[in-house]
């Protein structure tokens, strides 16, 4: 059985149709992307499976449950993690307290035992804070670890959102165009870092616009155009769809 | 880093203990104790607004109920203080939690306005239930009593609001650095991050918010032993305003940025006095100063200016 289902999914804002009819599935263990020109409706995509929005119809299904219209948290607690295409980094806090935040769920969270400082969530919470900082060397921000987040530049921060998301410990990971705004060599350190995020046994799901590291990475695509599935496959089989070379280059190509 | 943080508590702790011994006389203990007081529930609101992002401008109202718990359930039905105390915090609470929890499921920033509704009517309803609040003339409130102990004179007070005080700072700092801390600051840096983490955010900002308006709740009915007298104006927008302003001025997400408000707002319109019909217009140029050239706060302002020498 597929990790993750989707089945005729669609959202509707008002008479704009974002997402139409649109079905996949996801293996475990593999990375799947998802691509389309601007507006194709990956994002959206995006929000619909973690729980920002709401599908106006179909139905998704993360190992046979069906999740649609869950509330971020609740899919929070059954192992799905995500990035923002647009950093989504909380500026107020320290670079590791942004990564300790992804480990919420695990955490003892009672008020009064914290403002009592009890010696369980303190220790809890020292051994979460070493945690963090092995995330935050694992995505290659060691130099970062005693940093606020608003004293560090771009491409450092599209990393600790994925250090944010490890944190939650999830099966599955959604990355909003990780490579975005990046210049050719963060481009290739990001590539090496989502192969090592899949090589760790979790599943990605990946929307990104450089097609050299969507065809490096993917296991599978799926096209995305005007809200609906183009095409579905292997790179080798997206890259010669006649649909798919179309849409990236217009209709008389 | 973080133990750092606890540096400014063994500060707060030894001016608290010194204090008494360098005041010059009753004026100043008074003062002090007022200062006290506000520093407990600035405290309390910083959280709410300084530290989740969420605004507050009917935390007097609450600071009423307390108040008037104290002072109209000893006098007419004969309740012991403390249980009219706990009486007004658990009323206070339930009635936070109430407002809050339909208004937290709206997107936006709704809660300054019902809460700035809130407060009025409590204030009004405070002025005109004559028979038991005294309208506008306010109330007498018994003294303070425990185990055959009464509290009477200014310096037992101040004992016990310092210590309220010290303890009320260790429970901050030791709250803003926990799991629930951090996902009360994270909804603020970014809702849609920590809802996706897995943070319920409904649930933070009634649970921070019912926090914040019990400790205005216990320090309200403080107030009404310590100075033996309730009137409606402890419930007024003035007020509201006031201690809000005092977050801001001593610095959002400040611990003691809260202090520092809280005791300089105190401070001000007695050093202000002077002035002789001026002193609201002064008040609010100083005010006014602040923002323009401290946005953030006095605190968080002059702790970056220490802090840039470590950071390069």
């Amino acid at each position: 059985m597929s990790l993750l289902e989707v089945n005729d999914l669609s959202i509707h804002f008002g008479g704009v149709k974002a997402v139409q009819n649109v079905s996949f599935s996801i293996d475990a263990g593999i990375v799947y992307s998802v691509i389309g020109p601007n507006g194709a409706g990956k994002t959206t995509l995006f929000n619909l499976i973690t729980g920002v929005y709401k599908p106006t119809s179909g139905e998704i299904r993360l190992d046979g449950e069906s999740i649609g219209g869950k509330s971020p948290d609740e899919l929070a607690r059954r192992g799905v993690a995500r990035t923002f295409q647009n950093l989504q980094i909380c500026m107020n806090m320290s670079a590791i307290e942004n990564v300790m935040v992804g480990a919420h769920l695990r955490l003892d969270r009672n008020l009064i035992k914290a403002a009592l400082r009890l010696p369980g969530l303190t220790r809890r919470d020292a051994e979460l804070r070493e945690e963090a900082a092995g995330l935050m060397r694992f995505v290659g921000l060691e130099k970062y670890i005693n940093a606020r987040a608003d004293s560090m530049p771009y491409g450092a921060l599209k990393r600790l959102e994925i250090a944010r998301a490890l944190a939650m410990k999830p099966r599955l990971i959604f990355l909003d165009e990780p490579a975005a705004g990046l210049n050719p060599k963060e481009t290739i350190e990001v590539d090496e870092l989502v192969r090592k995020v899949a090589d760790s046994g979790i599943t990605v799901v990946l929307v990104e616009h450089d097609m050299k590291m969507v065809m490096n990475l993917s296991d599978r695509i799926l096209v995305l155009d005007y809200g609906k599935k183009l095409a579905e496959g292997t790179g080798e089989e997206v890259r010669k769809n006649p649909d798919v070379i179309a849409a990236y280059l217009g209709a008389h190509a | 880093m973080q133990k750092r943080a606890y540096y400014g508590l063994y500060i707060v702790i030894a001016i608290l203990a010194v204090l008494p011994m360098v005041l010059p006389n009753s004026f100043y203990l008074d003062l002090a104790i007022r200062m006290a007081i506000n520093a407990v529930i600035v405290l309390g609101l910083n959280l709410l607004i300084g530290f989740a992002g969420q605004i507050s401008l009917g935390h007097a109202g609450f600071l009423g109920i307390g108040a008037y718990a104290s002072a109209v359930l000893p006098t007419h039905f004969g309740w012991h203080p403390l249980l009219a105390m706990g009486a007004g915090a658990v009323a206070t609470g339930l009635l936070a939690a109430l407002v809050a929890r339909p208004i937290f499921k709206l997107k936006g920033n709704y809660l300054a306005m019902a809460t700035l509704g809130l407060g009025i009517i409590l204030n009004i309803a405070l002025r005109n239930e004559a028979t038991w609040t005294g309208g506008p003339d306010g109330m007498p409130v018994p003294a303070f009593g425990l185990f055959g102990f009464e509290l009477s004179n200014d310096k037992q007070w101040y004992w016990v609001v310092a210590i309220l005080l010290s303890v009320s700072v260790w429970a901050s700092l030791n709250l803003i650095d926990s799991p629930f801390g951090r996902a009360l600051r994270a909804l603020h840096g970014s809702e849609v991050a920590s809802r996706v983490v897995g943070v319920d955010v409904v649930r933070y900002k009634v649970a921070i918010f019912v926090m914040s308006a019990v400790f205005a709740s216990l320090m309200g009915s403080v107030t009404a032993h310590y100075v033996g007298f309730v009137t409606p104006n402890l419930a007024d927008f003035f007020h509201s305003i006031e201690l809000v302003t005092m977050v801001v001025i001593g610095g959002m997400a400040s611990v003691y940025g809260s202090l520092v408000g809280a005791v300089l707002l105190t401070a001000l319109p007695q050093a202000l006095a002077t002035f002789e019909g001026w002193e609201t217009v002064v008040f609010g140029a100083i005010l006014m100063i602040c923002m323009i050239f401290l946005p953030k706060g006095l605190v968080p302002t002059l702790a970056a200016k220490f802090d840039k020498g470590d950071q390069a």
